[in-house]
């Protein structure tokens, strides 16, 4: 006779809870550390057009290196993910046009003319070459 | 000589600074998708 083999209840627990853990954090990349969520609503720091982060105020040196760590990162997602015939730069310019799109009111963006605006309820004001 | 003082007159309109970034509108339109993607599988740095 084949025995049935039945999970025990602790066993079907953590297939559960590791599931559960797998759902609310899919992976470090996934979620923004509170820090630059917070500099970022603050208007401390803002999209640039060039696609990276800029310093609209001077920073504490916690935001200068949080924003320097995110640029590097930023700048190795661009380098690794630029599609053939196009330039890092270019990738990059493009991602940035899509994230000043991306700001939320109250945010800073950087205009074309070197301003820093701060997005509200209208369309940013972005580089006419953006999609 | 007259005095040192220059006078300019500021300009009422903003200074345009182009990106110095060289780009067609056909690339732009090609990488946009890229972009998007990029964005949603990194939101962490974005």
């Amino acid at each position: 006779m084949v025995k049935q083999w039945k999970p025990a209840g602790w066993a079907m627990a953590a297939i559960a809870a590791t599931a559960a853990i797998g759902m609310v954090v899919p992976s470090a990349m996934a979620q923004r550390d509170p820090a630059y969520e917070a500099a970022r609503s603050a208007g401390q720091i803002g999209e640039e057009p060039t696609g990276y982060l800029g310093f609209v105020s001077t920073p504490t040196p916690a935001v200068r290196q949080l924003v320097t760590d995110i640029n590097i990162k930023r700048k190795a997602a661009y380098t690794s993910g630029a599609p053939q015939g196009s330039t890092v730069e270019q990738f990059a310019f493009v991602t940035g046009c899509n994230l000043i799109a991306k700001t939320k009111p109250g945010e800073k963006y950087k205009a074309p003319d070197g301003r820093w605006l701060t997005r509200d309820a209208s369309p940013p004001v972005r580089d006419t070459r953006c999609p | 000589m007259l005095g040192g003082c220059v006078q300019i007159a500021t300009p009422d309109k903003p200074i345009e600074i182009n990106l110095n970034i060289n780009i067609k509108q056909e690339i732009v339109y090609k990488l946009d998708g890229d972009a998007k993607k990029l964005i949603e599988q990194n939101s962490g740095i974005f």
